[in-house]
């Protein structure tokens, strides 16, 4: 044989799963939620969400040929970004704020940090929390298309009735991608199914959320009234799609117990004790940035050395 | 009950199906047979022929070169060619002997056998060292100190580790379709040796015509039970395979003999038979001889020094040219340039693919998923270990436990960024044991 054949030190095989699979899994995952966006507040939403997205992907393309490295669009994480971003926009938003925001998180939270798995918080979140500081007005107007300005978080913090189903179905003020908890929870299942996240996250922070409003809310065991929370503003967006981000999330298994409590009581102090009626953003961002020290006391404990049974 | 296993793992593609159907055949060598002195963990073996030297089937050609060896015999008749360095499967040159065929194959006259009955403890452990069996799943550990534990009395479990959850391997399946009761005469040796064991024939599920047969050949046997484990690769992992089988639980300072456990592979259970009730020292093996460029992918007994080309050749050739040839399954094994090196005591397989996945898959940057912390059987955090071991942080490395890493591969099978995880922290950890052995 003259052929020398190649060689490498173990394993030689690899599964079929790659970064750009469960990127565009998340994608797949995030169109019921765009689609009934679309569906509710109507051609707006659309265009925001392609802008947007085309403005991540555009950045990310035009920094890697600049700084003349491997470009990695194709792992669809750009477009990830880009979505989630838009769901996190209201439809009135003009155009230009989907195309900052876009620039912004690619280029500042994700490039300049070291691009995909280098971030140290969300950049849609991260994106998101500049475009609510810097142009508070705009993103916090949700007149659009027969919803009166109040999102029900909102009416529901100035002590007004809110309509739960309304609010499970997705027909209330709100961001593009928030308002539908049923669309959420359809894309949410599909991941879980597919293995790309888990429950550990969004479990223990929906769970500690609402025990968190059930002891502080004020409202006793008013059933109604922690629905509401649960299902209003950005929490099942962000538990599902937001705080699971692989990046910005702990890696070890009790580490994402903890950040999911972390989030729920931060967003339960938020919206509560808070000013806004929302908190679902801070909170993730805060979670993020505390991910170190959370990985840091809650490294497993090795095989023979007591972590056999989890 | 819950299934038998472990926490974390895989389930890689198996590819048994190309072989598992058909016997084992034997394969007599035709060119010359290379013996290497370093076939196990320990000390090489001392040659004691000479070059010219005629020797027959069976005789012993090197023996053992310290307490941690083993002796080699010759498998077949012929004449001592030369004594020089040949490659090995791992790519390195060993001192080997080498022999030339005569075709013969006239035996020794081996040792007349006892009943097991009638033989000490200490003959019974004489034997098996004589016999130059070693570990036959891969490590090659001299057995008979495995079987010889500073107090024997507190061994409760003797395991045959016949999990086989490597994928593409059948020789251990075949060996238990075939002659499941050299299997058990051989578990019965080892618990001779220890009175107050028991002996476990582990078996993944996945063969439940194995578990069958083998409940079947024990069932008047009150010591030894067989127990069927979740298939999931590392099972047959030392560590799991105890922990699975027994509950215990063993780190990397600890010898199974701690946990109370002694655990031989198939076939080295075999060996153990067959220098027991036929006094023959350890001269073959079962090799499984597959993958997709293998015309005619099987199992076949192979005399120990027999080249590998003459393997593929008795599988028919390739159909395919191969791009990636592996000497033992793909999780573990080592891939090799080219064929012209010999079977060992530990070859398990010849795996020949026609693709690469690590060649054709690049890596990318860590996304942080987590599948190699879910993956780990080790329990550890293989992504944070890689890195640590690729900016050579030694202190973070051995604080996140790196030497507990057993270098199943789990980690690199998973990671979705195809990061080459396993063989960072694999380097660093050669790095780091060999610093302390200093």
């Amino acid at each position: 044989m003259s052929d020398l054949m190649k060689v490498s030190s173990n394993p030689h095989v690899r599964s079929k799963t790659g970064t750009s699979n469960i990127m565009l899994a998340v994608v797949i995952a995030l169109l019921p939620a765009a689609g009934f966006g679309i569906y509710n507040f109507g051609l707006d939403a659309l265009i925001l969400i392609l802008v947007t997205v085309a403005s991540t992907v555009i950045t990310e393309f035009v920094f890697e040929k600049i700084c003349k490295k491997k470009v990695t669009i194709g792992d669809y994480s750009a477009v990830v970004t880009g979505l989630l971003l838009a769901l996190n926009l209201p439809a009135s938003a003009p155009w230009w704020i989907g195309v900052t925001g876009g620039v912004f998180a690619i280029l500042v939270v994700k490039m300049l940090f070291g691009g995909l798995g280098q971030n140290f918080m969300n950049p849609a979140l991260g994106a998101r929390c500049f475009l609510l500081i810097s142009f508070t007005s705009i993103m916090t107007n949700f007149e659009c298309d027969g919803y009166t300005g109040a999102t029900p978080l909102a009416d529901l913090k100035s002590g007004l009735d809110v309509n739960i189903l309304d609010m499970v179905i997705g027909r209330t003020a709100g961001t593009i991608g928030e308002t539908s908890m049923i669309a959420i929870v359809i894309g949410a299942c599909f991941l879980i199914l597919t293995g790309v996240i888990d429950l550990r996250i969004p479990g223990s922070y929906i769970i500690s959320f609402a025990v968190f409003v059930l002891i502080f809310g004020g409202h006793g065991l008013d059933f109604a009234y922690v629905s509401a929370h649960l299902a209003g503003g950005g929490l099942m967006l962000g538990a599902f799609f937001m705080a699971t981000d692989y990046v910005t999330r702990p890696i070890t298994k009790n580490g994402q117990y903890l950040f999911g409590i972390l989030l729920g009581v931060l967003t339960g102090i938020f919206r509560i004790f808070g000013p806004s009626s929302e908190g679902v953003s801070y909170a993730i961002i805060i979670g993020n940035l505390l991910v170190p020290l959370i990985e840091k006391i809650t490294l497993p404990k090795a095989f023979g050395k007591g972590g056999e049974k989890v | 009950m819950a299934k038998l296993t472990f926490q974390g793992g895989i389930h890689p593609y198996d590819g048994k199906e190309l072989s598992k159907d058909k016997p084992i055949k034997a394969v007599l060598p035709k060119g010359d047979l290379v013996y290497p002195l370093s076939q196990h963990i320990g000390a090489p073996a001392k040659p004691i022929v000479e070059k010219g030297e005629h020797v027959l089937t069976g005789q012993k050609i090197a023996e053992a070169g310290g307490f941690v060896s083993a002796p080699i015999y010759a498998t077949v008749s012929g004449t001592v060619k030369a004594i020089e360095p040949r490659r090995v499967v791992t790519g390195d040159n060993v001192m080997s002997i080498i022999i030339e065929n005569d075709g013969l194959y006239e035996e020794v006259e081996y040792p007349a056998v006892k009943p097991l009955e009638e033989m000490s403890r200490e003959e019974i452990i004489e034997r098996i060292k004589e016999a130059g069996i070693v570990g036959m799943g891969g490590a090659g550990f001299p057995t008979f100190i495995k079987l010889s534990p500073k107090e024997p009395d507190k061994i409760d479990y003797v395991i045959a580790n016949c999990a086989e959850c490597e994928p593409y391997l059948t020789s251990d399946y075949r060996r238990m379709i075939e002659e499941p009761e050299k299997l058990v005469k051989g578990l019965k040796v080892s618990l001779r040796l220890f009175e107050n064991a028991r002996g476990i024939l582990a078996v993944e599920d996945n063969k439940p015509d194995c578990i069958e047969i083998l409940k079947k050949l024990t069932k008047d046997e009150p010591k030894i039970s067989v127990k069927a484990l979740k298939t999931k690769y590392p099972q047959g992992a030392e560590r799991q395979i105890i922990y699975a089988a027994t509950g215990r639980a063993i780190n990397s300072t600890m010898l199974p003999a701690d946990a109370g456990c002694v655990v031989n592979n198939v076939d080295t259970v075999v060996a153990i038979y067959h220098a027991i009730y036929e006094g023959k020292p350890l001269m073959n093996r079962i090799v499984t001889v597959t993958g997709d460029a293998v015309a005619d992918p099987r199992n076949f007994i192979v005399r120990i020094g027999t080249n590998y080309h003459e393997l593929i050749e008795e599988a028919g050739g390739f159909k395919t040219p191969p791009v990636k040839i592996i000497s033992g399954g793909p999780m573990m094994g080592f891939g090799i340039f080219d064929l012209d090196v010999p079977t060992t005591k530990t070859a398990s397989a010849l795996l020949c693919l026609t693709q690469d996945d690590v060649s054709r898959m690049e890596p990318s940057a860590c996304i942080n998923c987590g599948r190699c912390v879910e993956a780990c059987p080790s329990r550890l955090v293989p992504s944070m270990l890689a890195d640590y071991a690729e900016h050579y942080e030694e202190e973070q490395f051995l604080s996140h436990e790196g030497l507990e890493c057993v270098e199943c591969g789990c980690c690199s099978f998973v990671c979705p960024a195809k990061r080459p995880l396993t063989q960072s922290i694999k380097s660093m950890r050669k790095i780091q044991l060999a610093k302390k052995k200093k």
